[in-house]
């Protein structure tokens, strides 16, 4: 960064070092997209007790490189009479978010691009803009199919931001903080002296598995895809889009999942904080690599629920964001303020 | 021009364009959409005031749900163009009236000496003066100072929404209802019934089983 600061000047610096910084983030967010589906076929295919895919490079490892070229060479088709503007416009506004949130979360103590206070609410700000790509990818297709994929979709994600939203109400509450950072060290702190039962998983249970869960919903994913309800409506909001245009869903969808696994990872989990005692030496120490295993092993689950569970009806996922979800976190919450002012409170 | 400077008239710019197209447009879902991005640019505005917690709560409370919602009434409604543009002529002296005279009601409001906007600070200074974070000192002063109002407001929004369902509610006679509770408690034995019966012989091995392969 000095380098960069004598050579450029001061301010030009900063910016060329912010803008490295961003590759640094985005890049190995794409392979992990391309990655993940990989992963996803692999974990699926042997759940159900195939190989997945094997024939391109060596066990199969070159297959999101080769899908990648397929979807760059196919051309962008525009349906007659769709909004040309907003047709292109969506899928950047469905990425857009997936990418910008990523720019408050915290890698260790100190690794993180933007160390703002409010980052908790910049997240639930950013990824709740996610839903405008949806809804214009199936207005602007003009075709019914779409459409109907776009409004199942956005009603789930409006329904679901709210439990999802209460259930970040109870780990603010414990931390007393908004940043990232400071919630993770909360954790590492209180009675159970920083090991795996004083993070948040534990003494917020109900709102680790509501959070959990709305992340899935949030996603779109399985068992909550009815927006894109292959056997009902083709592929949803998405199905007018074709080769580099549908790829930017596909990867804002892949990137949104590792977003909702690294934050369940920070605000529950313990982020980078190891689940061994510190006089274990390496293990014991903290680093960006439990971080990354805390966030495979959710994102383990995303996939583990895809080949488990069979589609939600429409009123049975309503029912569940309105009326179990909703007053569960409402009474977690009561309960946790209680909790916080009696003398068992564990968070002094 | 310091940078801030700058960043504030390319907001304001996309500001006064987003609000201008949200009248003009003539389809009415990219009017909504391009008021959208009026709501977003204005919580850039509030950021360079360093009011991050109005910023960030105006995109998650008008672009993260009311407008959603508004989207989703406008793209259903079948709207004629035509027919709406019809009397927009006759219409434009009283509506061109109503919109000066808001005008000049902003404009001396905040142009007025009793305003005191000279002696707002900034909520950098405020933030100076001790306090750490803007969702702090908003919470505080809405806690304490401003609790029984507050929580008025609160409770009148309260008895909208519920008012709000209860004219919207109706139960049709005709809509066939599954009670989730009763399909959750189901037992196997409510569904399948398993008859036991006794295995038999049959009588006429040979004759049933060329009949069957002709089949």
């Amino acid at each position: 960064m000095e380098l960069l600061q004598s050579l450029l000047g001061s301010e030009a610096g900063m910016a060329v070092w912010t803008l490295l910084k961003i590759l640094a983030i985005v890049a190995p967010l794409m392979i992990g997209v391309a990655y993940l589906t990989l992963a996803e076929r692999k974990v699926i295919g042997y759940m159900q007790i195939r190989i997945g895919p094997n024939r391109v490079g060596p066990k199969g490892l070159l297959q999101p490189l080769a899908d990648g070229v397929k979807l760059l060479m196919k051309e962008i088709i525009l349906p007659t009479q769709s909004s040309k503007g907003l047709f292109l416009l969506a899928p950047v506004l469905s990425i857009m978010p997936a990418l910008a949130a990523w720019a408050v979360i915290p890698f260790n103590d100190t690794m993180v691009l933007a160390n703002i206070n409010a980052s908790l609410l910049y997240i639930m700000a950013i990824t709740s803009m996610g839903v405008y790509g949806v809804i214009v990818a199936g207005w602007a297709g003009n075709s019914k199919y779409s459409f109907l994929g776009a409004l199942r979709s956005s009603a789930q994600i409006v329904s679901y931001e709210l439990a999802m939203g209460f259930a970040l109400v109870g780990v603010l509450m414990v931390s007393s903080s908004l940043n990232l950072v400071d919630i993770v060290n909360q954790q590492g702190q209180g009675m159970a002296g920083g090991s795996i039962f004083s993070w948040n998983w534990l003494p917020l249970f109900p709102l680790f598995i509501v959070y959990l869960v709305s992340g899935v919903a949030e996603t779109n994913r399985a068992p909550f895809d009815v927006a894109e309800g292959e056997s009902e409506i083709v592929a949803g909001f998405h199905v007018e889009y074709s080769g580099m245009a549908f790829a930017i869903f596909f990867l804002a969808e892949y990137a949104n999942m590792i977003l909702v696994a690294v934050l369940t990872s920070l605000l529950f989990l313990g982020g980078w904080l190891s689940p061994f005692p510190a006089s274990w030496g390496a293990i014991g120490a903290s680093s960006i690599v439990w971080l990354l295993v805390k966030m495979s092993a959710v994102l383990f689950c995303f996939l583990w629920f895809r080949a488990t569970f069979p589609r939600y009806r429409y009123d049975q996922i309503m029912r569940l964001g309105w009326k179990v979800f909703i007053p569960v976190t409402l009474v977690s919450i009561l309960v946790l303020g209680v909790w916080m002012l009696s003398p068992l409170s564990l968070w002094k | 021009m310091s940078f801030q400077a700058v960043v504030f008239y390319i907001l304001s710019a996309i500001l006064i364009f987003a609000g201008f197209r949200v009248v003009t447009a003539k389809n009415p879902v990219h009017a909504a959409l391009y008021l959208v991005l009026a709501f977003f640019t204005a919580s850039g505005h509030w950021l360079l005031l360093q009011a991050e917690f109005l910023a960030i709560a105006l995109v998650l409370v008008y672009v993260g749900a009311v407008m959603v919602l508004f989207l989703f009434v406008v793209m259903m409604l079948d709207i004629n163009v035509e027919k709406l543009r019809e009397g927009f002529w006759r219409h434009f002296p009283q509506a061109a009236t109503v919109a000066l005279i808001m005008m000049a009601e902003i404009v001396l409001i905040l142009s007025s000496p009793e305003a005191h906007l000279a002696d707002v600070k900034p909520a950098a200074a405020a933030a100076a003066a001790g306090e750490i974070s803007n969702v702090k000192v908003l919470g505080r002063q809405l806690y304490t100072t401003y609790l029984l109002a507050f929580e008025a407001a609160a409770v009148i929004l309260l008895v909208a929404m519920v008012a709000a369902i209860g004219i919207t509610i109706r139960q049709r006679k005709d809509s066939k209802y599954v009670d989730p509770g009763v399909q959750v408690r189901v037992q196997s034995k409510d569904r399948v019934r398993v008859v036991k019966m006794a295995a038999t012989k049959r009588q006429d091995d040979a004759v049933s089983d060329s009949n069957e392969q002709q089949a």
